[in-house]
């Protein structure tokens, strides 16, 4: 604790000032009161007022955040919920068999999440970037703010929101198949086919957040510097060389920044958007570790098994996002910390 | 956003119009006389017309399902039947899909305890975190660095389903409506983004207000709150948003039926296709409107809401969000 307080040298910090000394004072050319250190103690009563305010908040998130993750230890219990954490069975890492005898189940929903992870960073990862660029490039400051204005509102919809509205548009009896039907032409099979899930699923995700996707690339493209783009221009560049040479440049450290924090929940797939679904179109092809998770632990009542999938899975994602930034740095980015 | 097009429109004036182009080899084969902006030359006509054409057919794919859903619902119940679902243009307007749902049935129900948590968990997310925010963003204080480092290294990770199911039930929360508050009630992001854009409030006005003896909770109150609206006011849009929406965290906890918010009903009535009764809805068993009537009804109440904050979100968007998102 006190070396976590000690000022760093070449921040000088007048010892009379309160808790809410924001850095550097101005030195009034006085002369600097002798420092005497205090106490951890002196200094938690001095700034009681302060930890007090954090008390609440602090307690909700080591409450859901880092408390819950003891809960993780029923992965290596037979946990019974009438017999609690205390009195449940403890059974080593019988639970994590499940993970390598090769569950046909388990196998599935892992299978399924890789390709939906593969298939949103192919599809649905360079939309908004594509997005953005074209944005961007209009001239006209009404136009674009009517259209991000338009292409925003999916994000701020429920997923329930917006399966039902997928539903009531691609369904059976739906907008599209309604017009099919009116116009003599077959009805195409959407929802509830498993052959097509993936698609949908896809389109689901492009059409909710794609929009919304874009707020952080058009801050950064805003942010790039405007004389790069007159100096080529001087030196003749068009504008497909402009994009390429300066624009894209421009954006790799967000868009790399965003593919490792992407990897990192690569094995989270959209809970909420699948379990929406999953009734409609089986398990075989919706079923995701997250999913998996929940209809055994919750529902099927193996809080056992559920605990230990869940817990391998987050200890996965977690390494994900360390490597890949420690790669990024490897390469000389920025990544998303710097430790 | 607004700094970013200004920034383009006031630049426009200085317009290098019709800069000759560099004379290489070619000789002014390849001279266009397209004016330039910010160094970047105006779209061709070819370019343009994609454009349009792209963002146009974009957002015609946004707007049209709201026409459909809002149509639908307030259709005749003739036209909804002939049409065999879904309706684009209503030939009359009726209104008997809303009134049966709120007539004090199921869909009744889960729209006050939507109402309930989004009010209570809204005030509460916002007490909590400015307050966290507010301590957080108190350099030099006891613990603040610890705190601080605590609070960016739970953005890092996920408890997990069953951890998290297993503290809720643990603090006997579970069919309980604070199991949909609390758990959400404090998001790390957010305590960041208003953390950052306390750290850049001026010290002198907050060094001259210690010296006159303000203490914490007055400097807290009386100056970092009203000099924060505009963040505010987009974070506590951003949790009111999240409580209405939420739909997982009922799911998990709440077991019994009665306590259900309306995106469960939504999904039990509207995507699982579950037929609503008159009994479901409270009512005598006169005639129904047809269930599709009934559906839209539902979701264009739990979309209206959102539709409703939308505008005033949309304006704070860039002001709060980017400034701490880039800053924090």
């Amino acid at each position: 604790m006190t070396a976590v307080e000690e000022p760093r040298a070449g921040t000088p910090r007048s010892s009379s000032a309160g808790p809410g000394s924001r850095g550097r004072t101005p030195n009034d050319g006085s002369p600097q009161p002798v420092r005497r250190r205090q106490s951890w103690w002196q200094r938690l009563v001095r700034d009681r007022a302060v930890l007090l305010l954090a008390l609440p908040g602090m307690a909700v998130i080591i409450a859901f955040q880092y408390l819950a993750l003891g809960g993780n230890v029923i992965a290596f219990q037979d946990y019974q919920p009438y017999l609690g954490i205390e009195r449940s069975l403890w059974v080593g890492f019988e639970n994590f068999q499940i993970l390598f005898s090769g569950d046909p189940e388990f196998l599935s929903a892992l299978r399924n999440t890789l390709v939906i992870t593969l298939l949103q960073t192919v599809f649905v990862f360079p939309a908004p970037i594509i997005l953005a660029l074209l944005l961007h490039s209009l001239v006209s400051n009404r136009v674009r703010q009517i259209v991000q204005s338009v292409l925003y509102l999916p994000h701020f919809l429920s997923w329930v929101i917006v399966v039902a509205v997928f539903q009531q548009v691609l369904g059976g009896a739906g907008l599209l198949n309604n017009f099919l039907r009116s116009h003599g032409w077959e009805p195409i099979d959407i929802i509830g086919n498993s052959d097509a899930f993936y698609a949908l699923i896809t389109s689901q995700v492009i059409w909710k957040d794609t929009g919304w996707a874009t707020i952080l690339f058009l801050a950064v493209l805003a942010g790039i510097d405007k004389s790069l783009y007159e100096a080529s221009a001087v030196d003749g560049a068009s504008r497909w060389r402009q994009t390429w040479h300066i624009t894209l440049p421009g954006m790799r450290p967000i868009i790399i920044m965003l593919l490792i924090l992407k990897l990192g929940d690569s094995l989270s797939v959209g809970f909420e958007q699948l379990i929406l679904q999953q009734q409609a179109v089986g398990l075989g092809v919706s079923d995701v570790l997250d999913t998996y998770v929940y209809n055994q632990g919750v529902l099927g009542g193996f809080w056992g098994v559920a605990a230990a999938v869940g817990l391998v899975k987050g200890l996965i994602g977690l390494a994900l996002v360390l490597v890949a930034n420690k790669t990024a740095h490897a390469f000389g980015e920025e990544g998303v910390y710097r430790a | 956003m607004s700094a970013s097009t200004t920034a383009r429109t006031t630049t426009a004036s200085n317009t290098t119009a019709r800069r000759p182009r560099a004379t290489g080899p070619g000789g002014g084969r390849r001279q266009r006389t397209r004016p330039v902006i910010d160094g970047v030359a105006m779209p061709g006509p070819f370019e343009r017309t994609v454009k349009g054409v792209v963002l146009t057919l974009a957002c015609a794919l946004v707007i049209l399902p709201f026409v459909g859903i809002i149509s639908t619902s307030l259709a005749t119940p003739e036209q909804v039947t002939e049409a065999g679902g879904f309706v684009l243009l209503p030939t009359g307007i009726d209104l008997s899909a809303y009134r049966m749902i709120f007539a004090g049935g199921v869909v009744t129900q889960a729209l006050w305890i939507s109402i309930l948590v989004t009010a209570i968990g809204t005030t509460l997310s916002l007490a909590l975190t400015t307050t966290l925010g507010w301590a957080l963003s108190r350099k030099g204080a006891f613990g603040v660095r610890a705190m601080l480092l605590v609070v960016l290294i739970s953005l890092l990770f996920n408890p997990g389903i069953i951890p998290s199911y297993l503290v809720v039930q643990r603090l006997g929360l579970l069919d309980t409506l604070w199991a949909l508050i609390i758990p959400t009630s404090v998001s790390a992001f957010n305590v960041v983004v208003v953390r950052a854009f306390f750290v850049q409030l001026p010290n002198e006005v907050i060094d001259a207000a210690r010296i006159d003896g303000a203490t914490e909770w007055q400097l807290f109150w009386r100056i970092g709150l009203p000099l924060s609206k505009p963040v505010l006011a987009v974070v506590g849009l951003f949790y009111g948003v999240g409580y209405w929406n939420a739909f997982f965290n009922a799911l998990l906890y709440m077991s019994d039926a009665t306590k259900w918010p309306l995106q469960l009903v939504l999904r039990t009535y509207v995507v699982d296709g579950a037929q609503l009764g008159s009994q479901d809805l409270g009512i005598d068993a006169a005639a129904l409107p047809p269930q599709t009537s009934l559906q839209m009804a539902i979701l264009v109440v739990s979309i209206v809401p959102v539709l409703l904050v939308y505008p005033f979100l949309q304006r704070h968007f860039a002001k709060g969000m980017l400034t701490g998102a880039v800053k924090g």
